[in-house]
């Protein structure tokens, strides 16, 4: 393993009790939320990870503690190395810190896990939905959110469902 | 007898004022650009030389609703856009119409989610549906001949 990585991985761990783990070369280090930002100054400032390449999250419903993963992929262009952050955020209506202050590109990033997650970031400059239309109800991308807006037409239910569908009229 | 007998050979055409419309109407439609998906793809190959709309006088795609009285749409409408269609089919001057091209933009298509329109016929009116995903070139010509067919049979007295 490179050694920027290495003292990297060891100085987060050390610094703000996080686990690392690693899977087919990629190393994922677990963060609490209250950490996120700190972690972030110290990997971006002291060792090199100037880029956030992707900000993400996951939902694992019906789990509680934690039902998300936000997921911060970080990127050194200077070592050419690659580091991930996942911070584990419990309920339905979470809430963690915004990483907008270390990097200025999570603005939208963090918008758009609002958007589809329904995650706040507090202290976020603009926090509105980024994807969707501002009055929509509910975050798509949560694993409780239906699947399909429209029931499947079948020669069988074909009838009724015209009869629910709305049409334009003149 | 009519009054072409009497004219003889002076190169007057008699007809009705119907029909008259009707033709001038179905033979320089010009569709309104409004691509927004792949469909957009057949739909310019349906202009290009191969297919040629234009032998059927719908040569001209307007880039504004103000100059158009064919609305195309061609692909899927999101949520988001639903809105802007609906606009600029308000924009468009009486009398017009719309073209639903392909699966997506009749039904939803594929796309059953939270993202698709399931259907522009929940925003505007639709005349005529294409269906196919997505359709030919030929497709899309012989809806626009479809139209034509029925604006053809449009009657004096529903004029508004």
């Amino acid at each position: 393993m490179d050694e920027t990585l290495l003292s990297a991985i060891q100085a987060i761990t050390e610094r703000f009790v996080a686990q690392s783990s690693e899977f087919r070369g990629q190393i994922t280090l677990m963060i609490s939320p209250e950490h996120i930002v700190d972690s972030c100054r110290v990997l971006r400032d002291e060792f090199g990870f100037e880029m956030l390449a992707a900000q993400t999250a996951v939902d694992y419903w019906p789990e509680q503690a934690p039902r998300f993963h936000v997921i911060y992929q970080l990127n050194s262009l200077s070592h050419h190395q690659r580091l991930s952050l996942r911070v584990p955020v419990a309920g339905n209506a979470p809430a963690i810190p915004t990483v907008e202050s270390v990097y200025p590109n999570a603005n939208w990033h963090e918008r758009e896990i609002y958007d589809m997650f329904g995650i706040r970031f507090a202290g976020h400059s603009d926090m509105r939905r980024i994807l969707m239309p501002y009055d929509w109800v509910g975050h798509p991308l949560r694993k409780d959110y239906p699947l399909g807006y429209e029931e499947v037409q079948f020669s069988f239910n074909y009838d009724e469902i015209d009869r629910r569908k709305p049409y334009a009229n003149e | 007898m009519g009054v072409e007998q009497k004219l003889g050979n002076m190169g007057v055409v008699t007809i009705k004022l119907e029909q008259a419309v009707n033709w001038a109407r179905t033979n320089a439609m010009w569709p309104m650009l409004f691509g927004l998906a792949c469909c957009a793809i057949e739909m310019m190959s349906a202009q290009a030389s191969n297919y040629d709309m234009s032998r059927f006088g719908m040569e001209l795609m307007r880039a504004s609703p103000r100059q158009s009285d064919l609305m195309i749409v061609a692909g899927r409408v999101s949520r988001k856009m639903a809105p802007v269609l609906r606009r600029l089919y308000d924009q468009m001057p009486d009398p017009k119409w719309v073209i639903s091209m392909g699966d997506c933009a009749s039904c939803g298509g594929v796309f059953n989610n939270y993202a698709i329109v399931q259907g522009v016929d929940e925003v505007v009116p639709v005349d005529v549906y294409v269906a196919g995903c997505p359709p030919r070139p030929e497709a899309l010509i012989h809806g626009i001949l479809t139209l034509d067919e029925k604006v053809r049979g449009e009657k004096i007295k529903d004029w508004a």
